[in-house]
């Protein structure tokens, strides 16, 4: 079934949005308890880069050399980072097998992320100015308290809980994805691609890589692409109703802007409460009066539908 | 079963908007009864307990008519409601509000989420603002009224009764409609009465596509009658002018050929 949600200020000024977010996804745990996850938006500090990336999961079999193999693979990604000749300002351990990195970088970003996931069991969760993503097993109000997203102050987020259907229960199934290698660029989707294979291959041949075996990974490279062609994100996300296949209520969000995708079937749930402060979506509206305590006017986007928003 | 007890003291039981992680909940008895009506806060009440409460109060005190403060948008409030009595609830429901119930007359003052009314069977219920898709689905009888708009396949398998829209509704309104009819005053998205069997749709506003099997129908005097003694009865105000719509019967479980005669014609 699965559940999304957004949210995206507009009064220009940073909002507990991590704390937010959490609330919202946990009032729809019954929509999916296996994983839950959070695309995050802040300026970066001195306008550098932040990066988050994993070495592990949670549920990965600890064998014997497991924490010396972490402590390994953590140094060769600092090492290969400086090696390209990033400075970096702070590693943050989120958790033994997830990082948050600060660094100044003017280089490739498409080669930084690729060198980082050359090495075994690595993968880049998000890298930006201003994206977050933080991803993890479990329910909402767990990973909020393992990533101690409370301090998150920011402009925009989306999140989304996860009932895995097609792929693992693990990081790399679970939502929101990163528009590899493009930076500031992530989804949410609930429901299915039916040509997702198609896609999958067509942007493997261009040199896209995928982590997972989940369709929706699709929806987040689909987007960066057009919107490195020089499309605006509402014209991409109007374009991909029609080349991609499927029942599907996605959110789109970048740096400035936050939109949403409905199919021509209009099957899968959105609420949208919309207000000069902030526009608030979600699978249910009981996510959305987890904000605003008082009674609110929302309605349901139709079959078609593309809306977009800027902060 | 001392056992089973102990299991169940250790059960984590956690918030669930469904109400199903309180098998053991009891109605909280905190209403205001005055003589024949009720009166109770739900903000801080779990779904279950919302509705373990409404229960007691028509089913155990034998209240007529019951309010409900603060529903927050949950899920499944007011469902098998199965007794003539009268129910409001000051603010917007979730999914599967008011869903098989047969009698009550419910008025909602907020808006309600997917599948509401879902198998009705009869009794009045008003919406105030929009309702999700899925309204009205599989109802078979009363009257269903939505002062906003629809999301998409109202009225699906609708099998009888009034669903009356006075904004626009979605994709595919009256998806497989077998009987009852429909007003909608606004406008209607694509595929109106796919494979409809039976029923009226009546419609003022747009029609974007007609679905397969849906074709207009020729206006009489019981579709006048009918249209304006419902707006008058919930005092919709004069009615716009609408165009019918009607199964053309012309699709295959339409023909008069028995199963095995069809694998020939196939």
């Amino acid at each position: 079934m699965c559940g999304i949600a957004g949210i995206i200020y507009r009064d220009g000024v940073t909002h507990p949005i991590g704390e937010e977010m959490t609330r919202m996804l946990q009032s729809m745990k019954h929509r999916g308890p296996d994983s839950t996850g959070y695309a995050l938006y802040r300026e970066a500090p001195n306008g550098g880069l932040v990066m988050r990336y994993k070495l592990a999961d949670a549920n990965t079999s600890r064998d014997f050399e497991f924490e010396d193999r972490l402590r390994r693979h953590r140094w060769e990604v600092e090492s290969r980072l400086a090696a390209l000749g990033a400075t970096i300002h702070q590693v943050e351990e989120e958790t033994p097998y997830a990082f948050r990195v600060t660094f100044d970088f003017d280089g490739e970003l498409k080669l930084l992320a690729d060198l980082v996931e050359d090495i075994p069991e690595a993968e880049v969760l998000s890298l930006g100015k201003s994206l977050e993503i933080v991803k993890d097993i479990g329910d909402a109000e767990s990973v909020h308290d393992v990533y101690g997203l409370s301090r998150f102050q920011g402009t925009h987020a989306i999140g989304h809980v996860r009932m895995a259907t097609e792929s693992e229960v693990d990081i790399a199934g679970a939502h929101p994805y990163w528009a590899y290698p493009y930076s500031d660029v992530a989804v949410v989707h609930n429901g299915q691609l039916t040509n997702y294979f198609y896609w999958k291959r067509r942007l493997e041949r261009a040199g896209r890589r995928f982590m997972s075996e989940c369709d929706s990974e699709i929806i987040a490279v689909y987007l960066a692409e057009e919107m490195s062609k020089g499309a605006t994100l509402e014209e991409a996300m109007h374009k991909s109703l029609d080349e991609l296949d499927g029942v599907f209520t996605y959110i789109a969000v970048t740096k400035d802007e936050l939109g949403v995708a409905k199919d021509e079937l209009a099957a899968k749930p959105l609420v949208l409460y919309e207000s000069d402060e902030l526009v608030a979506l979600a699978s249910e509206e009981i996510a959305i009066r987890q904000l605003l305590d008082h009674e609110i006017e929302t309605y349901d986007p139709y079959e078609r539908e593309v809306l977009v928003w800027k902060r | 079963m001392e056992a089973l007890g102990q299991l169940a003291g250790e059960r984590r039981i956690t918030y669930d908007a469904r109400g199903l992680a309180e098998p053991d909940a009891e109605a909280p008895r905190i209403a205001e009864i005055d003589g024949d009506k009720a009166r109770f806060d739900a903000r801080e009440l779990t779904t279950r307990t919302i509705n373990l409460e409404l229960r007691r109060l028509l089913y155990e005190e034998g209240i007529g008519e019951v309010e409900i403060d603060n529903p927050m948008s949950r899920h499944s409030l007011g469902v098998g409601i199965l007794r003539r009595c009268k129910i409001t609830f000051n603010g917007s429901l979730g999914y599967f509000g008011c869903g098989i119930i047969d009698g009550p007359e419910v008025h909602i003052r907020g808006r309600v989420g997917w599948s509401a009314c879902e198998n009705m069977m009869s009794g009045v219920v008003i919406v105030d603002s929009n309702a999700g898709s899925l309204t009205g689905a599989a109802m078979r009888g009363g009257d269903l009224v939505v002062k906003g708009r629809v999301g998409a396949r109202t009225g699906i398998d609708q099998k009888g009764g009034t669903i009356i829209v006075l904004g626009d509704a979605g994709s595919m309104t009256g998806f497989m409609m077998q009987r009852g009819r429909m007003i909608i005053c606004g406008d209607v998205g694509a595929g109106l009465g796919d494979s409809m069997y039976d029923g009226t749709i009546y419609v003022a506003g747009k029609v974007k596509s007609l679905g397969i099997d849906c074709v207009p129908g020729a206006w009489t005097d019981a579709d006048t009658e009918l249209i304006e003694r419902k707006f008058r009865v919930y005092g919709l105000g004069t009615p716009p002018e609408f165009q019918k719509f009607v199964c053309g019967k012309v699709l295959y479980n339409y023909d008069s050929l028995e199963p095995a005669e069809k694998k020939l014609v196939i």
